[in-house]
């Protein structure tokens, strides 16, 4: 019997937490639908396409490489990127540079969207620092699988 | 004559209208309300020309959406019966609104017209009857449907909606003894008395513990989550495991009427149904000395209002139970009908009895 009741005063009390739930977000909903300005908000639903959260500094986002001073990509195509990347979604073919002290540069460096599961090696891997993951760039879908498949030497 | 006829006609459609239109912004309030109460804003895309509107076409959108599935019934499934069994659930739901009275008698170049499609002279009989045969649309699609998880759905379906209706119906009982009346109209009307000169005499405040049978049973009976036995989304998919598009749609659309049921018949029997506190034919007049004078038009107006309020508040309530409670385990859903319930009701019955001899 007094479990009964206990078991009842729960159920009440967890209708309570529910209902004051819904009553407080009214209220700021209705009071923000007349233009009463409060200092909450009833829900904190983030509207995606047309609020954007700002990204953390550390967030990986596309890929993209870091330009020399001349505009080509700084990559010297050392290929550690590609031996460190678990998804081995990278692919570099090297060319030779016209100066002696650069030696290579990549003639085609491509991601592969499709598999890259965004783990950051590449960028921990890269020893002149020419591959960073910090374009902010989340939209990432596409309608065909090539299209996934992104040149990162060329814009 | 034939006028009779119009009358009748008019209010069927009128009622049909007022209850389907409930029933499909109520998708779209179960959306809204749930989002609310978890801090959310909920389905507010839907929109015409770029009116959002809070995402009040959000219905309008699912209708389309299931209008334009296509029409399918597995090939191993009993095609008739497949079909039928939709069509038996929404039916037997929506036909029971007709029972009940949305306001007082109107009068009209001098006729009296009830604003209620037939005052059946058994109408609690008859809803409890309907309630019950919505029970074949369960079964039937189980049934028709050949599959396992489709029939074990629809016969647990069934043990609940036949536990629980002998709790519903001994909930009824005390109602009854009190208001001698099996007429919704009548009851209604006994409800516009004063208890202690003051209390407006709903069955809430003669019948508390048959209101919350009643409540429970009737909860269980619509199959929504704290009960949701037959659909049971996380384990099996229920009886409609092989419905799409617009026959799903139907039987989704049935436990949304059922949902009003339940609530117009708590306003009714247990809220005083369409009865304001203190409102008498020529107005208000307070318990504690004076009134407010009303034209005809402004009572009947007022008294409809009432009705579609509470059977609002309801419809709400049902909404926050659905979203606050997890559900039970088959078990614990058949002891609380057998073992809480119906001793409850039959205490109540019990109780009531001897009150009244003792009066």
């Amino acid at each position: 019997m007094i479990k009964a009741w206990r078991v009842f005063k729960e159920i009440i009390r967890g209708a309570a937490i529910t209902a004051r739930h819904f009553f407080v977000n009214m209220t700021f909903h209705t009071l923000r639908l007349f233009g009463v300005k409060t200092k909450r908000r009833g829900a904190v639903t983030i509207q995606y396409p047309e609020v954007r959260k700002p990204l953390s500094p550390r967030h990986h986002s596309l890929h993209r490489l870091r330009p020399r001073s001349d505009g080509q990509p700084s990559c010297v195509a050392c290929m550690l990127c590609v031996t460190v990347c678990p998804s081995e979604c990278i692919t570099v073919e090297a060319a030779e540079d016209p100066d002696p002290d650069v030696q290579k540069v990549p003639a085609r460096f491509v991601v592969d969207l499709n598999r890259c599961c965004f783990c950051g090696f590449c960028v921990e891997a890269c020893p002149v620092d020419a591959i960073r993951m910090d374009t902010g760039e989340i939209r990432l879908a596409s309608l065909s699988r090539t299209d996934l498949a992104r040149r990162l030497d060329k814009p | 004559m034939l006028v009779d006829v119009l009358i009748i006609v008019v209010k069927v459609v009128l009622t049909l209208t007022w209850t389907l239109l409930l029933a499909l912004f109520l998708t779209w309030v179960e959306r809204k309300e749930s989002a609310v109460m978890q801090d959310r804003i909920g389905a507010n895309r839907a929109s015409v020309f770029g009116l959002r509107l809070f995402g009040l076409f959000q219905p309008f959108a699912d209708a389309i959406k299931m209008f334009f599935k296509e029409d399918f019934a597995p090939t191993f499934a009993q095609r008739a019966l497949h079909w039928l069994a939709p069509a038996l659930s929404f039916f037997f739901v929506s036909v029971t609104m007709i029972a009940v009275p949305f306001g007082d008698t109107i009068h009209l170049y001098g006729r009296a017209i009830p604003l209620q499609v037939v005052d059946l002279s058994a109408a609690v009989l008859f809803v409890l009857a309907m309630l019950s045969l919505g029970i074949y649309g369960i079964l039937v699609s189980g049934w028709a449907s050949s599959n396992r998880f489709a029939l074990i759905g629809s016969l647990r379906g069934a043990a609940q909606l036949v536990s629980y209706e002998v709790a519903l119906g001994l909930s009824l009982v005390g109602l009854i003894m009190v208001f001698p009346s099996l007429s919704l109209a009548r009851i209604v009307e006994y409800q516009g008395g004063l208890l202690f000169r003051f209390l407006p005499m709903w069955g809430i405040f003669l019948q508390p513990l048959g209101f919350v049978v009643f409540y429970l049973a009737g909860m269980a009976g619509t199959k929504r989550v704290p009960f949701d036995m037959p659909e049971g989304e996380s384990e099996i998919i229920g009886f409609y495991t092989e419905y799409g598009g617009l026959k799903f749609g139907l039987f989704m659309f049935a436990d949304f009427l059922e949902v009003i049921v339940l609530a117009a018949l708590a306003t009714t029997l247990f809220f005083g149904g369409w009865q304001v506190p203190w409102l008498v034919h020529g107005g208000f007049s307070f318990p504690w000395g004076g009134g407010l004078g009303l034209p005809a038009w402004a009572v009947t107006v007022l008294r409809v209002l009432a009705f579609n309020l509470k059977v609002l508040f309801f419809c709400w309530l049902q909404i926050l139970t659905r979203w606050t409670y997890p559900r039970f385990r088959y078990d614990q859903v058949m002891d609380l009908g057998w073992k809480v319930l119906v001793p409850l009701g039959v205490v109540n019955i019990l109780a009531t009895g001897l009150v009244l001899a003792a009066r």
